[in-house]
């Protein structure tokens, strides 16, 4: 199928596999899926720029079929979500302006490249260490036989970290928020916003979703439970995503027909994912994210080796 | 908790064919006359494709997203019947 846009033939059951693919870790993890779709578009000889483009576009579309189907399944803290989005749009355009301002720098590759990578490695250690001593406390404390009647295994959600985000929310500089739908009754207002400006900034300066920031940001430093740290990352990135969609069309980087063809497949990995969200628990959940973040740092690692831009 | 899994596969796979007939349908009716007033929109008024980009995109997310959803709903009670 010819798309002439973008000015490549690809075809469409490639699209759509690539989508359904990308579409099930979004519905799963609450992440862009970025990491896999701009190679794989990259890899079916679509120049960089639409890459990025439209790889924003359809990730909005299937953003908001997984959004929906958590929202149904009472996973989405619409208020948290809506305090995310400013910071996260400062954040994307804070990151997209210092690439470009390093971008005229010597070996700037070089440099940011190690220092994601360090921190990719540090997320997926730091997640697998803390998912295994939860599981081991679980297991100690027998609290997975104390389910209550009628309570689903996917909202049990304990982790042997709760202290640091329980310092977070010791934070007193006010405004102060509640948020139920999350179970936290107090919480500084500049923590939710440092928090989205991070994953914004990590979004404009690498590109896609950066779930695989934000999310563990979520859940470790916000106190977030996961399966609601999934949904609303899934709202909050309709809002960014859509932002970016405009701002790189108007730049005349984004095929829609490839979005629309690859967001068919996405739509119903997507939904898929969502749904197997309710077969697992919190922490059961946190320890399948941990591949995320090493296959990033391993498409970093070949980026740097095979000299192809970061962004 | 098999019994569940097993039925909400069957309706997964239901879904898929019908899904599978929809998205044909769709390449062939919508992107087929699509393509072209698309291509010329993005060289000649960019604002307008950025905005029916965001359209279009957002349209389709949500259309697909009822239709699975409706789908879902047909299926499961027979599924669960069975």
């Amino acid at each position: 199928m010819i798309f002439p846009i973008a000015g490549v033939t690809i075809s469409p059951i490639y699209l759509i596999g690539v989508g359904f693919v990308v579409g099930l870790l979004g519905g799963f993890f609450g992440v862009g899926g970025s990491f896999l779709a701009g190679p794989a578009l990259f890899a079916a000889g679509v120049q960089m720029n639409f890459v990025v483009g439209t790889d924003l576009a359809h990730i909005v579309g299937k953003s908001i079929v997984a959004a929906r189907k958590h929202r149904a399944l009472g996973n989405i803290d619409v208020k948290l979500g809506a305090i995310m989005v400013a910071g996260t749009i400062v954040g994307v355009e804070t990151g997209a302006q210092l690439i470009q301002w390093l971008k005229g720098k010597a070996r700037i590759d070089w440099v940011v490249g190690p220092t994601f990578i360090v921190v990719l490695l540090g997320i997926a250690g730091f997640m697998a260490w803390e998912g295994i001593s939860t599981l081991r406390k679980q297991k100690r404390d027998r609290v997975t036989q104390a389910r209550r009647p009628g309570e689903h295994v996917s909202k049990r959600d304990h982790s042997t970290m709760a202290f640091i985000s329980r310092a977070v929310h010791r934070i007193s500089i006010p405004p102060h928020v509640s948020l139920p739908v999350s179970g936290i009754a107090r919480i500084s207002v500049w923590a939710i916003v440092v928090v989205a400006f991070v994953g914004g900034f990590f979004s404009g300066f690498l590109g896609g979703g950066a779930g695989y920031i934000r999310m563990p940001c979520l859940i470790y430093l916000l106190g977030i439970p996961t399966h609601i740290a999934v949904g609303t990352d899934l709202f909050e990135i309709i809002i960014s995503a859509s932002y970016g969609t405009v701002t790189h069309a108007l730049k005349g980087n984004v095929d829609i027909l490839i979005a629309l063809v690859m967001h068919t497949g996405a739509a119903i990995g997507a939904q898929l994912g969502a749904t197997l969200t309710q077969y697992f628990g919190g922490v059961r959940l946190r320890l399948a994210f941990i591949p995320l973040p090493l296959i990033g740092a391993g498409l970093m690692l070949h980026s740097l080796l095979t000299g192809r831009p970061l962004k | 908790m098999k019994r569940e899994l097993k039925s909400w596969l069957k309706a997964f796979v239901l879904e898929l064919l019908v899904y599978a007939i929809l998205v044909a349908v769709y390449y062939f009716l919508v992107l087929h006359f699509l393509g072209t007033p698309l291509k010329n929109f993005y060289v000649q008024n960019r604002k307008l494709y950025a905005a029916l980009a965001l359209a279009l995109i957002v349209g389709q997310g949500l259309l697909l997203e009822v239709i699975t959803r409706q789908f879902i709903a047909w299926v499961k009670p027979r599924s669960e019947v069975e």
